[in-house]
C-alpha cells in the first residue's frame, strides 16, 4: 500500500512537467486533460489510501515511504520520505479533492485566456507541492512544499504579470512569506539540534525527554514555527499579502487563497501538537494571535467593497478560528474547521468567480446587485456557502466553528475571553456575509447596460463544481457531530491517534472531560446561534431593504468607516515604518558608506599615491645637466665624506 | 599511468590549446572560436573522468603527482586533489565550455587574444585548485591575474582600464602579502626540519608558534578575503564586474571569487588551527556585515550587473560564515555553496549578457515586460533567481540550509542575523525580476527582442540541470566533500580544545591575579603569558 | 725626475675642466670633449701609477679606456646626427623629452 505514496504527489508533477515543457504547443483540451487527470487520479489514490489506513488498527494507522535520501551531512540526514496518517489522509484528501474540482472549474473559468498552459501548469506545480507539504515525513521536505506552495501561490498571484498589481502582490506575498519562513527556518534548527532528528515521528517520540516542558528552548521552538505559520496563513501581523493576492485569477483565490495553501500553518502545528502540548505559552501566544486576527480581518470584511476582497478577509478570519483552536489544544477542532472550510471557502470564491465571469470581471459589489434571476445556480450555492460560513445549525461549518467555540471556552488552555472573541467574530462574519449577498444578488442592478446585456449564467463545467462544493458544504460536518447530540464524533475518533501525543494522556484526558458540562455548551451554541441571526437580519435590513440606511450610517460613522475601508492603514503603516526606512538605508549604505567611504579610501590612497609621485616627478627635469650636477655632487659629497669622515 | 598523468593532462590541455590557437591566423574568427570550444570541451570531458575515477570515500589527497622542479629550493610540481578540489575544477571546465560558447557572437574584436585569455585563465584556474605545493600555488594564483586583467582592460566597458588596474591592484596587495608568508613558512620549515621545501602537505606536519600563525593568518587572510571578497575588502567587483564582459564575468564570480574560500579551506584553516580560532569571531561579524550590506545594497543597484555583483558580496558571506562555523555541516554547506554560487550566478551573468547583447543597456529601468517577449529566456531566469535565493529544491537551498545549521549550532544569534539574509535575498532578486521581466512592455525596443537562440539555449539548459540536480539529489556532492571536510575540521578541532583550556585558564587564573597587586592589567598579562611558544 | 703628484695635479686639473665643462656646456660637441678630457686624466693617472709601480695593469686598462672612448663617441655621434636630423639643433637642454 504504502509503495504507491509517492505518487499522490509525483502525478501532478508529471502534468507539470509535461505543460510546462510543452509549453504553448499543446491544444487546449489536451492541456486541460494533461492538467486534470493526474490530479483527478491522485484523488483517487487518496480515496484508496485512505481506506487503506481505515482498515488498520487505529494505532497502527501509520504508511510510510522513504524514496532516497536527500541531505545528510555528518549525523544530518535528511529523507524524501512520505507519511500517511490520519492527519495527512484527511488532508490529501481535502487538497486532491478540492483540487481536482478547481481545476475543472478553471478550464471553463480560463477558457478565454491566452496563457491556458501556462496557467494548468502553475496549477499543477501547485498541486504537487501541496500534496508534498501533508504528506513530508520531516520538516525539511514539509518545507520544501511550504516553500514550493509559496512560490506557486507567487506566480499565481502574479499570473497576469503584465498588471503591475499582480506582480506588486505576488512579490509582497513572496516576501511576506519568507519572513514568516525566517521564523519557521530556526524554529527547525532549534529541533534539529535539540533532538538530533527533523524526522516528524522522530522528533514528536523524542520531544517530551528531549525538551523541558514549558522550558524557554521549546517554548522559542514553537512560537518561530507558529511564524512560519503566521505568514503561511496570513495572521497578524503578517496577514497583509493575502488580500493582495486577490489579483490572481478567482480558482487561484479558491484553490490556494482560501481552500488549501493558507492552512498549511494549521496543519503544521497540529502536525507538531507534541511540541506545542509541551509549551503552553507558545499555545497561549497561538490562541491569542488567532482570535485576534479573527474579529480583526472580520472588522475590516465589513467595509470592503471589492468582493474578492471581502472574501479575503473572511479566510483570513476564519483561519483566525483555526489557529484559536490549535492554540487551546484543539488540533483536531482546529483541522475539522479546515476541512470544512476548504469546502465552503471554496464554494464562496468559485461563485464569485462566476459572479465575476457573468459580470465580464466586474468585482465591485457596487456595481453589482439583483443578480440572483440571472445566475440561479450561483446563487443558490453562494447561499448555501454563506449559510454554511455564518454556521446555520446542521450545515458543516456550525459543527466546526461550535466546536472551536466550545473547546476556546471550555478547553484547559481556553478562556471566556477567547471564546468571546470568536463569539462577536461569528457575528461579524454573519454580517458582513450577507452584506455580500444582499449587495450582490438583490435589491436592483447597478451596472452599465453592456454589462447588463450580457449577464449570463456560467458554463456547466463551472456549475457543476459549485453543485458538488455545495453538497460538501453541506455534509461535510456530519461526520464531526459534537457528542451533545448523542451520536459519535467520527472525525475526532479519526484523528484521535494522531492528536493525543505519547506521554499527553493527562492533556487528552483534560481535553475529553471538558465535554462534561452539556448545559453550559447548548447555552453557548445557542448563543452564536441567535446572534448570528441578528447579525443576518441586520445586513438584510441595511442592505436588502433599506440601502438608504447603510449610506447613513456609513455617513454617520466617517473616521470609523474610512479606518475600516483602508484596512486601519495596516499597508501604508508596514510601507513608512518597514520598508521605506529600509531603502533608505540600503541607498545611504551603497551611496555613502560603499562609494564615498570605502572607495574613497581606496581611491584615496591611489591619490595620495599619485599626488606624492608627481611631486618627486618635478626633480626629474630630463635635461642631462641636472643629472650630471647632481651626480658630480653626489661624487663630491661621497669622497669628502670618505676622506674627511 | 593514467591515474597520474590525468590531473596535469587537465591542467595543461587548455594551454595545448592556446599554442594551437596561435597557429591558427588571427582574422579567421570561427575556426578560432571552434578550435577553443573543442579544447575546453575535451578538458571537460577529462575532468568527467577524473570524477568517474575519484574514490568517494577515500580520505587524503587522490591523482597526486610529486616532481621535483627546482630542488635547491625544494620547489615540486605537487599536485593532487580532493572532494573539495574536484568539484571546484569540475565547475572551472563546465564554466568555461559556456563562456567561450557565451561569448560565440559577444566577442568580435581580437577573437584570438579573448580566447587565449580564457584558456590561459582555465590552466591558471585548475592549477590552483589541484596544487599541493605552495610555490606552485602562488605561480597559478598569479597566472590567473594576468588573462583576466586583459579580458576585463580589453573587451570591457567604458570604465574597463579603471576595474582591470583595481582588480589587480587589490588582488596583487594580498598576494604580495601571501608571498611573504610563503617564504617565511619557508624559512620557519627549514629551521624545523633542515631541508627547504614549499610542499604544503609537509609543512602541514609542522606546528607553528602561536605567535607566528597569527601573523601568517592575516597575511594569507587578508589575500583570501580580498579575493572572496570579504567586507569591506570588496569594492573592486562591482566595478570589475559591471565593465567586464558576459564571459569574464562568469568566470569571475563563478570561479575566481571561489579562489579566496578555497585558499581558507585549504591553507588557513588545516594550516594554522589556533589562529584560526582566535580569528572566528572577527570573520564571523565580517561575513556577518556582508551578507545584509551586500542584499541591502544590492537592493537599491540600477544595473542589473552590479546588483548581482553585490549579491554575490551577500552570498560569499554565507560561505564564508558556514566555513568558520567550523562544523561539518556548516562547512559542508560552504562547499557545497560554492558550487551553486558558481552556477547560479555564473548564469545570472550568462543570462544578464543575453539581454546586453539585445539591448546594449543593463539598466533595470530600460526594461519591463520581457517574459511577452522572451518566455523561454523568462522562465531560465525564473528558475535561476529561485536558485539564487534558495528556494528548496534548487542547489541555493541545500547549501544555504547546511550553512545555516551549522552555524545556527555554532552561534545562535549569526545563525539568526543569516538567515535574516535568506528574507533579503527574496527582496532584491524578485524585485529586479520584476522589474526586468514582469510588466507592460514600455520600451519600443523591447517589443521585438528575439527569446534565446539555439546556442544560447545550450548554454542555459546545462547550468538548469546543475540548479535542480544538486537541489534533488546532493548526495553525490556531498559525498565527495564529506571527508575532506572531515580532515580540516579534524585539524582545527584540536586547536579549539586548546582554545578552550586556554580560555579556561585565564578564567581560574584571572581571580588569583586579581587578589595580588597585579589588578586589572592582569588578563592582558595571563593572555600573553600563555601564547604558545 | 717628475714625481708621482705633479702627474696627478695635472689630471685632477684636467679632470676638473672636463667636469666643468660637462656641466656648463650646453653643445653635445662640446659635452663630448669633456668626456674625453675626463677619460684622458684618468688614463694619465693610470699611466702615472703604472709607472711608478711598475706594472704593467695600468696600461692595459689604459687602451681598454681608449677603445670603450672611441666607441662612445661613434655611437655618441650617431645619436647626436640623428637627434640633429630631427631636432635641428646640438643644444643639450632642449633634449628633456625622455622624462616623460
Amino acid at each position: 500500500m504504502s509503495e504507491y505514496l509517492f505518487l499522490v504527489p509525483i502525478l501532478p508533477l508529471a502534468g507539470f512537467l509535461i505543460n510546462g515543457l510543452l509549453l504553448g504547443r499543446l491544444p487546449r483540451p489536451v492541456v486541460s486533460f494533461v492538467a486534470c487527470v493526474p490530479v483527478g487520479l491522485s484523488f483517487l489514490l487518496s480515496v484508496l489510501l485512505f481506506f487503506g489506513l481505515k482498515g488498520l488498527p487505529p494505532d497502527a494507522r501509520v504508511l510510510e515511504q522513504v524514496l532516497f535520501p536527500w541531505i545528510s551531512s555528518g549525523f544530518l540526514l535528511v529523507n524524501v520520505g512520505f507519511l500517511l496518517d490520519p492527519l495527512s489522509a484527511v488532508m490529501i484528501l481535502v487538497v486532491s479533492g478540492v483540487g481536482f474540482v478547481i481545476h475543472l472549474y478553471s478550464i471553463g473559468y480560463m477558457h478565454h485566456d491566452p496563457c491556458f498552459g501556462r496557467y494548468f501548469a502553475y496549477l499543477n506545480l501547485f498541486m504537487f507541492s501541496m500534496l508534498t507539504l501533508v504528506l513530508a515525513d520531516n520538516f525539511l521536505f514539509m518545507f520544501v512544499g511550504w516553500e514550493g506552495v509559496g512560490l506557486c501561490s507567487y506566480l499565481l498571484i502574479g499570473f497576469w504579470f503584465e498588471k503591475k498589481s499582480a506582480s506588486d502582490a505576488g512579490k509582497k506575498a513572496f516576501i511576506v512569506n519568507r519572513i514568516g519562513d525566517f521564523g519557521f527556518l530556526i524554529g527547525m534548527f532549534i529541533i534539529f539540534w535539540q533532538v538530533g532528528s527533523l524526522d516528524f515521528r522522530v522528533v514528536m517520540e523524542a520531544a517530551p525527554t528531549m525538551f523541558v516542558a514549558g522550558g524557554a528552548l521549546i517554548t522559542a521552538a514553537c512560537i518561530l514555527l507558529f511564524m512560519g505559520a503566521i505568514g503561511k496563513s496570513a495572521q497578524i501581523p503578517l496577514y497583509v499579502w493575502l488580500p493582495d493576492a486577490m489579483e490572481g485569477p478567482t480558482p487561484v483565490s479558491a484553490l490556494i487563497h482560501a481552500a488549501t495553501m493558507v492552512t498549511a500553518g494549521v496543519y503544521m502545528i497540529a502536525r507538531s501538537n507534541v511540541l506545542y502540548l509541551l509549551a503552553p505559552d507558545a499555545l497561549l501566544v497561538v490562541a491569542i494571535v488567532g482570535a485576534l486576527t479573527a474579529i480583526f480581518a472580520a472588522t475590516i470584511g465589513l467595509a470592503q467593497n471589492d468582493i474578492k476582497r471581502v472574501l479575503a478577509y473572511s479566510t483570513v478570519s476564519q483561519l483566525g478560528y483555526m489557529f484559536l483552536a490549535c492554540g487551546v489544544a484543539a488540533f483536531g477542532a482546529g483541522i475539522f474547521h479546515l476541512m470544512t472550510h476548504a469546502f465552503f471557502k471554496a464554494l464562496l470564491f468559485l461563485a464569485a468567480g462566476s459572479v465575476i465571469h457573468a459580470m465580464s470581471g466586474e468585482q465591485d459589489m457596487r456595481k453589482m446587485g439583483g443578480l440572483r434571476r440571472h445566475v440561479p445556480v450561483t446563487y443558490i450555492t453562494m447561499l448555501i456557502a454563506a449559510l454554511t460560513i455564518v454556521g446555520i445549525p446542521g450545515l458543516s461549518g456550525f459543527f466546526s466553528k461550535d466546536e472551536i467555540l466550545w473547546k476556546a471556552f471550555s478547553s484547559p488552555y481556553g478562556h471566556p475571553v477567547l471564546w468571546a472573541l470568536g463569539f462577536v467574530t461569528a457575528g461579524l462574519t454573519a454580517f458582513y456575509m450577507f452584506r455580500l449577498i444582499y449587495l450582490t444578488f438583490h435589491g436592483k442592478g447597478r451596472m452599465d447596460a453592456d454589462t447588463r446585456k450580457h449577464l449570463h449564467e456560467s458554463p456547466k463545467s463551472m456549475t457543476v463544481p459549485l453543485m458538488v462544493l455545495a453538497l460538501l458544504s453541506i455534509v461535510g460536518g456530519w461526520i464531526g457531530m459534537p457528542h451533545l447530540f448523542g451520536v459519535t464524533n467520527y472525525f475526532e475518533q479519526w484523528m484521535a491517534p494522531v492528536m493525543s501525543g505519547a506521554g499527553h494522556d493527562a492533556v487528552s484526558h483534560a481535553l475529553a472531560a471538558g465535554g462534561g458540562d452539556t448545559g453550559m455548551e447548548v447555552g453557548l451554541m445557542t448563543a452564536t446561534v441567535i446572534l448570528v441571526l441578528v447579525a443576518i437580519l441586520a445586513a438584510r435590513k441595511l442592505y436588502g431593504q433599506t440601502p438608504e440606511l447603510s449610506t447613513r450610517l456609513r455617513e454617520k460613522t466617517p473616521h470609523l468607516h474610512r479606518l475600516l475601508f483602508n484596512k486601519y492603514y495596516v499597508d501604508e503603516i508596514y510601507g513608512a515604518v518597514i520598508v521605506r526606512p529600509l531603502v533608505n538605508m540600503s541607498i545611504f549604505l551603497w551611496k555613502i558608506v560603499d562609494v564615498l567611504i570605502i572607495d574613497g579610501l581606496i581611491n584615496g590612497f591611489a591619490t595620495l599615491y599619485n599626488d606624492i609621485s608627481q611631486t618627486l616627478r618635478a626633480g626629474q627635469t630630463g635635461r642631462v645637466r641636472s643629472y650630471a650636477t647632481v651626480f658630480v655632487a653626489g661624487v663630491v659629497a661621497l669622497v669628502a665624506y670618505f676622506l674627511l669622515g | 599511468m593514467m591515474e597520474n598523468e590525468i590531473l596535469t593532462l587537465v591542467t595543461f590541455f587548455p594551454t595545448i590549446g592556446v599554442l594551437l590557437l596561435l597557429l591558427v591566423p588571427g582574422d579567421r574568427h570561427d575556426s578560432l572560436r571552434s578550435v577553443s570550444l573543442i579544447i575546453a570541451f575535451i578538458t571537460m570531458l577529462f575532468s568527467f573522468l577524473l570524477w568517474a575515477m575519484f574514490d568517494p570515500v577515500a580520505n587524503g589527497m587522490q591523482f597526486e603527482v610529486n616532481v621535483p622542479w627546482i630542488t635547491s629550493l625544494g620547489i615540486s610540481y605537487h599536485v593532487g586533489i580532493d572532494g573539495i578540489s574536484l568539484l571546484l575544477i569540475l565547475l572551472t571546465t563546465i564554466l568555461s565550455v559556456l563562456c567561450i560558447l557565451s561569448a560565440w557572437r559577444s566577442i568580435a574584436t581580437g577573437v584570438k587574444g579573448f580566447l587565449i585569455s580564457i584558456l590561459l585563465l582555465e590552466t591558471g584556474m585548475i592549477g590552483v585548485f589541484c596544487a599541493l605545493d605552495l610555490f606552485l600555488f602562488y605561480v597559478f594564483w598569479e597566472v590567473m591575474l594576468i588573462p583576466m586583467y586583459f579580458l576585463i582592460g580589453v573587451w570591457g566597458g567604458p570604465r574597463k582600464v579603471y576595474a582591470a588596474i583595481k582588480f589587480v591592484l587589490f588582488t596583487m596587495f594580498g598576494s604580495l602579502l601571501m608571498l611573504v608568508a610563503i617564504l617565511f613558512m619557508l624559512f620557519e620549515y627549514q629551521k624545523y626540519s633542515g631541508e627547504y621545501s614549499f610542499d604544503l602537505l609537509k609543512i602541514m606536519q609542522m606546528p607553528f608558534a602561536y605567535h607566528a600563525q597569527l601573523w601568517l593568518f592575516a597575511a594569507f587572510g587578508l589575500a583570501f578575503a580580498i579575493k572572496v571578497p570579504l567586507w569591506p575588502f570588496h569594492t573592486w567587483l562591482p566595478d570589475a564586474h559591471v565593465e567586464a564582459p558576459t564571459a569574464a564575468s562568469v568566470i569571475l564570480a563563478g570561479v575566481l571569487l571561489k579562489m579566496g574560500t578555497y585558499g581558507f579551506i585549504r591553507i588557513c584553516l588545516p594550516m594554522f588551527p589556533e589562529a584560526t580560532v582566535t580569528f572566528l569571531p572577527y570573520i564571523c561579524v565580517l561575513s556577518l556585515i556582508a551578507i545584509i550590506y551586500g542584499a541591502l545594497v544590492a537592493m537599491v543597484q540600477k544595473d542589473v550587473k552590479s546588483l548581482v555583483a553585490f549579491s554575490s558580496v551577500s552570498h560569499m558571506g554565507f560561505i564564508m560564515l558556514g566555513m568558520f562555523a567550523l562544523n561539518t555541516q556548516g562547512m559542508e554547506g560552504a562547499v557545497l555553496q560554492m558550487i551553486n554560487h558558481g552556477i547560479s550566478t555564473g548564469a545570472l551573468f550568462l543570462i544578464v549578457g543575453m539581454l546586453y547583447e539585445r539591448r546594449h543597456t543593463r539598466l533595470i529601468a530600460e526594461f519591463g515586460g520581457i517574459a511577452k517577449v522572451m518566455p523561454f529566456y523568462a522562465a531560465v531566469f525564473m528558475i535561476v533567481t529561485l536558485s539564487s535565493i534558495g528556494l528548496p529544491l534548487t542547489n541555493g537551498f541545500v547549501g544555504e540550509f547546511l550553512i545555516l545549521i551549522g552555524v545556527f549550532k555554532f552561534n545562535t544569534v549569526y545563525g539568526i542575523v543569516a538567515a535574516s539574509g535568506v528574507v533579503l535575498s527574496a527582496c532584491y532578486m524578485l524585485w529586479m525580476f520584476q522589474r526586468v521581466v514582469f510588466g507592460k512592455v514600455t520600451k519600443s525596443e523591447n517589443e521585438k527582442l528575439k527569446d534565446v537562440s539555439w546556442r544560447e539555449r545550450m548554454v542555459l539548459i546545462p547550468l538548469v540541470v546543475l540548479i535542480f540536480w544538486i537541489g534533488i539529489y546532493p548526495k553525490p556532492f556531498l559525498d565527495r566533500i564529506e571527508p575532506a571536510v572531515k580532515q580540516v575540521l579534524e585539524r582545527v578541532s584540536r586547536a579549539k580544545t586548546v582554545e578552550a583550556e586556554r580560555r579556561f585558564q585565564i578564567e581560574t587564573e584571572l581571580p588569583a591575579r586579581e587578589a595580588g597587586s597585579v589588578g586589572a592589567t592582569g588578563h592582558v598579562a595571563g593572555g600573553e603569558n600563555l601564547c604558545w611558544k | 725626475m717628475v714625481t708621482i703628484p705633479a702627474f696627478l695635479i695635472v689630471a685632477v686639473v684636467i679632470f676638473g675642466i672636463g667636469a666643468v665643462g660637462v656641466l656648463i656646456s650646453r653643445n653635445i660637441i662640446v659635452l663630448f670633449m669633456c668626456v674625453e678630457l675626463m677619460l684622458n686624466a684618468a688614463n694619465l693617472a693610470l699611466i702615472a701609477f703604472s709607472r711608478a709601480l711598475n706594472i704593467m695593469d695600468g696600461h692595459a686598462f689604459v687602451f681598454l679606456v681608449l677603445a670603450v672612448a672611441a666607441a662612445e663617441a661613434a655611437v655618441g655621434l650617431a645619436i647626436l646626427i640623428a637627434i640633429f636630423r630631427n631636432r635641428e639643433t646640438i643644444n643639450i637642454d632642449r633634449f628633456d623629452m625622455l622624462k616623460w
